[in-house]
């Protein structure tokens, strides 16, 4: 048999749709205009899974899965919303919330915040958990950058860039469970990162405000990510 | 004996921006002995801003207050525009001038018409249920809706500067986010003549009822006081920039020139064990005699003129009150009006500049110092923020005066004096309650802005039978 692209049929929220079978569950939803919320992934990031946003009923299976790592199949029914689904996003969004310290009003994203519009979205007006307040740092020691550890939700998205976009790798994750945290070289400050090559593009995939420029006030930081599917469309031109 | 003292609350005050209580201490004789105004809330602002990146600080000190977020947002822009040791341009130096008048107008609007008109359109005697702006519309649906009317106006002016009414985030360190559009110019003209026409015709009114108030004019805080307030070059009326002015009760000036930036040479704060709000005082008398007011009373007593042509006018006329001073506290509401008067004509000036549509409106630079002092004249008073950071730019220290803090002293000693004046222990009547807390309204006191601390405060708690007898008093200083 010859290695041919071989196109897998399912049904997402009732639709007919074809996808390749490499494609996830996530991409065949994009391409069909039907919302998933997610926060970690990003076109032309690896997935990870790691916010659990994307989960999706799948029929036959009682497991909720993860839209952006799962692959299609032939005869998959999907379904993208439902009052369980709704709960357990709103949950885990609410989690979110209360495990660092996310004050929108006085944040440099206010406005243009992924969570915050996701939020929006979900029709959060309440969260049902206690807050943490756990006392994070702010690292301003990069002459033209800021990470506020506070608002951040270790959807690695700025590993991942720094890694397979910009192969520098400055950035990782450091510690484990409620202790892990986003570091720069060996938890260095940032200013004396020796890798980082301050191109900024961990500034504008972050998702939050964790990573802005120096300098913007409350709601100013407004992130662009055009480049991103441009960046590895030409990386893989170039292979 | 203390004792055996009877003790009255007044707990909420009412019709004032936060909360408090007032105590009135009588002797055997229900005569008022001692009386105190506490401020019962608390915020924790000076500390909670410590580690934010000082380019934050505008927008989180603006969450003070909903009522005077501007001058906050003006007073912490100022400080970190001498972070960054930058000039702002001209165009932004006046639209944040702009910017702090449409609130003077606004903040002073919700003072005068919702907050102390319903005590001189229907009396201080008048039955508490009917004493509030619904009252007043009830009496008087013109007085209601100008007031209503003045406070859109200021409140617009707002909006179209800063794109929203309450907490907008344009005033940025260097400058303003955004340029004036020729649209919003244009709507904000249109709006003028509508709000000259209000302010002069709630002066007109509010003159032809002053006769009926003197026994208040009198005794609502008639005692002599140093009065500071921020004065232009020449000596002029100003909420935005200037030298401190510090006259005495007789209208002379007892220092000039003062820098601002320095005001912790000549300013002292004390803390008082039954309340949440500091008490300011004038470093070179000491405490408590370097008691002094700030705010629109002060203000018109320091300032030599307006440099409008409608407030220079009503300015003169105010003046004449007294040969001295103004020393009745009562006379904060026609200060009021005037520098609603002043604030919307002066908008007019500015907006007449060409130079006010320029689209340069933010200078960039990185941290240049490492500690800057901002001072304001808001609604209520000199605002002073004051922030040390770090090599990083993150805040490490910060120290805010809030205008209320200023009044202190003034308006527990304008408590106690209304109180010796108007409440008889022997038989209350509610309007004597009422005069107690309408001398604080005069001050206009913005409570949530002025209790901004954080630490171990020194409280007061007691414990009062139903009787009013002190049962149990516990001090912890």
């Amino acid at each position: 048999m010859s290695p041919v692209a071989s196109v897998k049929t399912l049904k997402i929220d009732g639709r007919d749709l074809s996808g390749r079978q490499e494609e996830t569950i996530l991409d065949v939803a994009r391409q069909n205009g039907i919302f998933i919320p997610r926060l970690c992934e990003m076109e032309g990031l690896s997935d990870v899974g790691a916010c659990r946003m994307c989960l999706v009923e799948i029929k036959g299976q009682n497991k909720l899965l993860p839209a952006c790592v799962t692959t299609v199949e032939e005869g998959m029914e999907v379904t993208t919303n439902s009052p369980r689904l709704e709960h357990y996003r709103r949950m885990i969004l609410e989690l979110l919330f209360t495990e660092r310290n996310h004050v929108c009003s006085v944040c440099v994203s206010n406005g243009h915040c992924e969570m915050q519009m996701l939020g929006q979205r979900l029709g959060i007006t309440h969260v049902h958990f206690p807050y943490r307040y756990p006392q994070e740092d702010v690292d301003a020691s990069h002459d033209r950058f800021v990470i506020d550890h506070n608002r951040c939700i270790l959807c690695t998205r700025c590993v991942r860039v720094c890694d397979e976009i910009e192969g520098a790798h400055t950035w990782d994750v450091m510690g484990r469970g409620i202790n892990a945290k986003v570091i720069t070289d060996l938890n260095e400050p940032w200013g004396s990162s020796e890798t980082c090559t301050s191109c900024g593009k961990c500034v504008h995939v972050c998702p939050t405000g964790v990573l802005f420029e120096k300098g913007r006030s409350v709601a100013e930081m407004l992130k662009r990510r055009q480049f991103l599917p441009y960046l590895t469309l030409m990386r893989k031109e170039n292979e | 004996m203390k004792q055996q003292s009877t003790i009255l609350v007044i707990d909420p005050v009412t019709r004032i921006e936060g909360h408090s209580k007032i105590t009135l201490h009588l002797n055997d004789e229900g005569r008022v002995e001692d009386a105190h105004f506490h401020v019962t809330q608390f915020r924790g602002f000076e500390k909670l801003c410590e580690g934010r990146p000082f380019f934050e600080m505008p927008s989180l000190m603006a969450r003070i207050c909903g009522i005077c977020p501007v001058s906050h947002l003006i007073a912490s822009a100022k400080a970190c525009d001498s972070l960054l040791a930058v000039r702002i341009p001209p165009t932004a130096d006046k639209l944040r001038r702009i910017f702090g008048l449409a609130q003077v107008v606004q903040s002073h609007a919700l003072s005068f018409f919702h907050l102390s008109s319903p005590d001189l359109l229907l009396g201080m005697d008048a039955d508490s249920a009917n004493s509030n702006i619904f009252g007043v519309a009830q009496k008087s649906p013109e007085l209601a809706l100008d007031g209503i009317r003045l406070r859109q106006f200021g409140q617009q002016i707002i909006e179209r500067l800063g794109g929203k009414r309450i907490h907008p985030a344009w005033v940025v360190p260097g400058g303003v986010s955004e340029p004036l559009s020729v649209e919003n110019r244009d709507a904000i003209i249109r709006a003028l003549p509508g709000a000259l026409a209000i302010a002069e015709r709630t002066l007109e009114w509010f003159k032809s009822i002053m006769e009926r108030f003197r026994e208040e004019i009198a005794t609502f805080g008639n005692f002599p006081t140093l009065f500071m307030g921020i004065v232009k070059e020449d000596n002029g009326l100003t909420f935005y920039d200037g030298k401190l002015r510090v006259v005495d009760s007789s209208g002379q000036v007892v220092a000039d020139d003062l820098d601002p930036t320095h005001y912790f040479d000549y300013i002292g704060e004390k803390v008082e064990p039954w309340s949440y709000l500091k008490s300011a005082y004038y470093k070179p008398e000491g405490f408590p005699e370097g008691i002094y007011r700030v705010g629109p009373l002060a203000r018109l007593n320091v300032a030599d003129r307006c440099g409008t042509p409608g407030a220079d006018q009503e300015l003169a006329e105010f003046h004449e009150l007294q040969r001295t001073a103004v020393l009745s506290s009562f006379h904060y509401h026609h200060a009021r009006l005037i520098e609603i008067l002043y604030s919307i004509e002066r908008i007019e000036q500015l907006l007449s500049d060409p130079e006010i549509l320029s689209k340069h409106v933010r200078a960039v630079a990185r941290t240049n110092a490492l500690e800057g002092v901002g001072a304001c004249e808001a609604p209520r008073g000199t605002l002073f923020h004051h922030y040390k950071i770090d090599e990083q730019g993150l805040i490490r220290w910060a120290n805010l005066v809030i205008a209320t803090g200023h009044n202190n002293l003034a308006m527990n000693r304008s408590v106690l004096q209304v109180a010796k004046h108007f409440v008889h222990g022997k038989r209350l009547a509610p309007g004597m309650l009422n005069r107690v807390e309408a001398v604080i309204r005069c001050y206009d006191p913005c409570l949530s802005c002025s209790t901004h601390a954080l630490g171990q405060m020194p409280l007061e708690i007691q414990l009062i039978s139903p009787e009013g007898k002190i049962l149990d008093e516990l001090i912890r200083d």
